[in-house]
């Protein structure tokens, strides 16, 4: 059958199975940065929004999206390299195969959750699962973002009251 | 593996019901235990586009829609100002935000699963299921139905003054639960009454009702030999998680906690 779908904010066309999974579907339309982890639903590597809210994509049904909108890590590229630096810089990511997954859900946190305290975080994001950090890491990358996130936009409101 | 031959997003709920009928069909909630299953299913019917995914209050209940997610209920204000925080706690230690922004109530209630955690904190409360075809009934009685092709429309939890609390242990994070269990107390025709419902024993949940007046200032002696006689009226299994002797004890001891925490709080 054939659907018609939003694609990080590009009308989509695709031709799918009755069972095709999405994650299936948007691997073939190009978005690597979908893996596939457990296809058990829960590990998380496989996380994209839906209509803006973070779902797992092994699990969704691709003939169900018609008329939606799917957004990848390939739709947010700027702001996921932005956090990405951050993992990087905090040794948060060894083979990196959940980051993908990991950085649409921190992601959809910051669009959530206004200044997420650590227990937060760490129930926000305890669907993604990473077999090489340990999280530690990754908690401080989440957490040194927002500090400077928080000081951009301190920076920004001096900025303008100065003009 | 799954297979699916066809896929239809009903338009009317008449539609979803005939099409149910026939043996190889299956209406999908949000997927999550169907994608995991051995099927050959011929025809998956979709109601996402029936207006099933609102949660609607009124006078005196909250109706909410089988299509509603676990993250919907997770966030309900009007839930919890009635309930407090237990039915969130009831839903937030299920896997991860993305899985509960996708899991339904009607598919964690219609499956009956032997470890949900939603069907074991709703059974506790004052609650109906409403039926395509088999009308209104109490969820105590939808829980012991066999599985039938009727589609389940909503859950409505009808408003009473009622205190409630849900506590669920799990091995690791995101795991089924050892068990799960929920108590509600509260005036029923004049009496005052205690719910008590233990899921993940791994049986499906059941209900237990007592008629206990229990003073607030009760002791925890007392209230200890409450829990153990509330938590000794269950069966329990064994399976890899624990065995039926170490659930019962965990029932036990959530079941005293549950009840001490709504006495100290004062009903």
């Amino acid at each position: 059958m054939e659907i018609q779908f939003v694609l990080n904010q590009k009308q989509v066309t695709a031709e799918v199975g009755a069972d095709t999974v999405l994650l299936d579907m948007l691997r073939d339309l190009g978005c690597k940065s979908v893996k596939c982890g457990c296809e058990t639903t829960n590990c998380g590597l496989c996380t994209v929004w839906i209509d803006g809210k973070s779902r797992l994509s092994c699990s969704v049904l691709a003939a169900s999206i018609a008329g939606h909108e799917v957004t990848t890590l390939e739709g947010v590229e700027k702001e996921a390299a932005e956090f990405g630096a951050f993992l990087a810089g905090e040794g948060a990511e060894q083979c990196g195969f959940c980051s993908p997954g990991f950085i649409m859900n921190v992601l959809a946190m910051f669009r959530e959750l206004e200044n997420p305290d650590i227990d937060e975080i760490k129930e926000y994001l305890a669907g993604n699962l990473c077999r090489c950090t340990g999280y530690m890491g990754q908690l401080r990358a989440i957490q040194k973002y927002m500090q400077a996130k928080a000081e951009q936009t301190k920076d920004q409101k001096r900025g303008e009251a100065t003009a | 593996m799954l297979t699916i031959s066809n896929y239809v997003k009903a338009k009317t709920l008449e539609e979803a019901y005939e099409l149910n009928q026939a043996r190889s069909s299956r209406i999908m909630g949000g997927m999550m235990w169907m994608r995991l299953g051995n099927a050959r299913v011929k025809t998956v019917i979709d109601l996402s586009d029936l207006g099933l995914d609102q949660i609607e209050e009124s006078d005196n209940v909250i109706k909410i829609g089988a299509m509603c997610t676990l993250r919907q209920i997770e966030e309900c204000e009007a839930l919890k100002e009635l309930y407090g925080d237990g039915i969130a706690e009831s839903v937030r230690h299920i896997v991860g935000v993305q899985f509960r922004n996708q899991a339904t109530v009607g598919g964690s209630i219609h499956g009956r699963f032997g470890f949900s955690d939603v069907l074991t904190a709703f059974l506790a409360l004052d609650t109906f299921v409403e039926l395509y075809n088999g009308g209104t009934i109490r969820l105590s009685e939808f829980v012991n139905r066999k599985p039938d092709k009727d589609i389940l429309l909503s859950v409505i939890v009808r408003k009473s003054k009622r205190k409630f609390r849900y506590e669920s242990i799990r091995q690791t994070k995101t795991d089924f639960p050892v068990i799960a269990c929920s108590v509600v107390t509260g005036m029923v025709h004049g009496k005052e009454t205690w719910y008590f419902s233990v899921g993940a024993r791994p049986m499906k949940a059941a209900l237990l009702e007592k008629q206990w007046e229990i003073p607030d200032h009760a002791s925890e002696e007392m209230i200890a030999e409450y829990a153990r006689q509330a938590a000794s009226e269950f069966t329990y299994g064994t399976n890899m998680r624990g065995s039926a002797e170490y659930r019962r004890h965990l029932a036990e001891v959530l079941i005293r906690r549950e009840m001490s925490s709504i006495l100290a709080e004062g009903r």
